[in-house]
């Protein structure tokens, strides 16, 4: 969304941050831009270098005596970057750790000098409110959440894209009316709002007004204003398995709990997740034993973690177990996966009347689990399949079948 | 390596601060397509910073490789909506169809394969990008075609 603003209209955040640096006599602002974004670097820069020409920016702005500098920082990719005193430290050239608070960063931020940070949504609101007024950004949204938010649609929906909403519209309009609904025919399970660090929405909750206060009461956020849109073909479980690993390798290492514990949350959801074969009842046990653990290692995360990012790790499992506990369940009792995502606890068959014996799956099949003979119908040796799925994507006569 | 690519590099960051490191790093990769060793002991003899406090800061950070990419370098989007989009069996056929697994480069020198999260498409998920060249709703039928293209490409230099 940010990204949008700045390919779209660098100027606003360029005036904006002016407007923020002369308030606080700030005489240096950086903008912290991922390095992925080529096209906003580049339009930032020469917004930049127009804005100079005309003496919006630079020395003696305006002849009002007061001086501003823009530099633009390329982020090297970094999650844990999006959190302020990692961010600080990443411009100054060294490894993007979090470190604890206070010295706050208005007392002692970038260089040790004192430091404002805000995000770019914010600073490129600041010129339309100071020109129309306070009153009129106010006369949009809800009593605590005031404007408007723009969400990036993405996922399983008919309308991708950016959107721009008052706060306090309700999820249903932005999924059903201005996304155009779920394709497909398929039915809306949830969706993922604010990033790796939020949490979902069910359908039975679809109604909610979206500002700030409603989010947390169902266990979400804002974050990013990321809207990811999941159908019935998505796993919960799998999601969490998927956000869990991606905050495991993002997590700086510093506190061991965000460290150590995501690792532990991850295995846990692989362990939920894997195959049934040839597990041994010690296995299972354990199994069994580390669901029993996982809300209290939920608990312990958020409460030792020094960042933003370790506090809200456990987001996506404690929000999928409280919507979707019956999915876990099925998956840890029933070993069954009813969106069909988590592989290995799927059982795949030939259907014989449909099966032309063309024998391309049996070519295919990395593990050669598939046996028969030309123009014959094949059939698969389940002890030998290890779920890749591969059959069901080459065959062409739909003769899988997966349960 | 191309030692004098990276000592025009250095020259554009003639006051040697710390704070340099980082964007120093950035414009290496972007001439040599990935940090080199001989890259790290320039700019550590530059900065005055030892070679493993510069691996330090490298390695933190996604964006850095150390491995020479192959021709086609193709990176394929993790984020969050290509994932319910399914770009894990997308990964999965890529790794199988190229041999190699995330982070390596093929034996041909033609392939490299490396995760990004999220590539700012999400609209038009699942995402792969070769050579910074984007691909929009990638499925096995279409990245096959894709790869049969690139080897053919590759072949004919
Ligand atoms: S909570 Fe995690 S990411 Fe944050 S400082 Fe601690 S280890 Fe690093
Ligand atoms: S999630 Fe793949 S482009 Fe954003």
């Amino acid at each position: 969304m940010d990204r949008a603003v700045i390919e779209g209209d660098p100027y606003r955040l360029i005036e904006g941050m002016a407007i923020a640096a002369y308030g606080i006599g700030a005489s240096k602002a950086y903008v912290y831009l991922r390095a992925e974004y080529p096209l906003a670097i580049q339009r930032l820069k020469d917004a930049i270098e127009v804005a100079k020409t005309y003496g919006f920016v630079g020395n003696n702005i305006l002849d009002s005596g007061f001086n501003l500098e823009i530099v633009i920082k390329k982020g090297a990719v970094a999650f844990v970057c999006g959190e302020e005193t990692a961010l600080i430290k990443s411009i100054e050239g060294k490894r993007g750790m979090p470190k604890p608070r206070p010295p706050y960063p208005a007392v002692s931020g970038l260089f040790d000098k004192p430091t404002i940070i805000n995000n770019v949504e914010s600073l490129a609101n600041i010129p339309n409110i100071i020109r129309e007024g306070a009153g009129w950004f106010n006369g949009v949204g809800t009593e605590n959440s005031k404007g408007t938010k723009v969400f990036a649609l993405s996922g399983n929906i008919a309308n991708t894209g950016l959107v721009e909403v008052a706060m306090g519209t309700t999820l249903k309009e932005i999924i059903f009316e201005i996304g155009g609904g779920i394709p497909d025919g398929y039915k809306y399970k949830a969706v993922q709002i604010g990033g790796p660090s939020g949490g979902c929405i069910p359908e039975s909750e679809i109604d909610i007004q979206i500002d700030y206060e409603s989010l947390i009461t169902v266990g979400a956020m804002m974050g990013s204003g990321g809207l990811v849109v999941m159908d019935e073909n998505t796993c919960m479980v799998d999601v969490a398995k998927y956000f869990m690993g991606f905050i495991q390798s993002e997590s700086c290492g510093k506190c061991i709990p965000c460290r150590e514990g995501t690792r532990r949350m991850l295995e846990i959801l692989e362990r939920i997740a894997s195959g049934k074969s040839n597990e041994t009842e010690l296995e299972t046990l354990e199994r069994f034993q580390s669901v029993l653990h996982m809300t209290d290692l939920a608990t312990i995360i958020q409460d030792a973690s020094l960042c933003g990012l370790g506090k809200s790790a456990p987001n996506p499992v404690l929000s999928t177990l409280r919507w979707f506990r019956h999915e876990y369940e099925e998956h840890i009792y029933e070993r069954k996966c009813r969106a069909k995502v988590c592989k290995e606890l799927l059982t795949f068959t030939i259907i014989e009347d449909k099966c032309t014996g063309c024998t391309l799956c049996a070519i295919q099949c990395p593990t050669d689990a598939i046996l028969g003979s030309k123009k014959h119908p094949h059939y698969i040796n389940f002890e030998k399949c290890i779920g890749c799925g591969t059959c069901l994507e080459v065959c062409n006569f739909d003769s899988i079948n997966v349960e | 390596m191309n030692n004098n690519a990276i000592n025009e590099v250095i020259e554009k960051y003639p006051s040697a601060k710390r704070e340099y490191l980082i964007p120093m790093l950035q414009d290496v990769q972007e001439i040599q397509g990935f940090v080199s060793k001989d890259s790290v002991v320039m700019i550590g003899d530059h900065l005055k910073l030892p070679g493993a406090k510069i691996y330090g800061v490298a390695t933190f950070y996604n964006q850095f490789r150390f491995n020479k990419p192959g021709q086609f370098h193709i990176q394929i989007c993790r984020g969050t909506a290509c994932h319910v989009k399914g770009s894990v069996n997308v990964l999965e056929s890529i790794e199988r169809a190229l041999n190699i697994k995330v982070g390596q480069t093929s034996r041909d020198g033609l392939f490299s394969l490396e995760v990004v999260a999220c590539l700012g498409a999400c609209g038009l998920a699942p995402v792969i990008s070769v050579n910074g060249e984007f691909y929009a709703n990638v499925d096995n039928k279409k990245l096959f075609k894709i790869l049969k293209n690139l080897r053919k490409e590759g072949g004919t230099k």
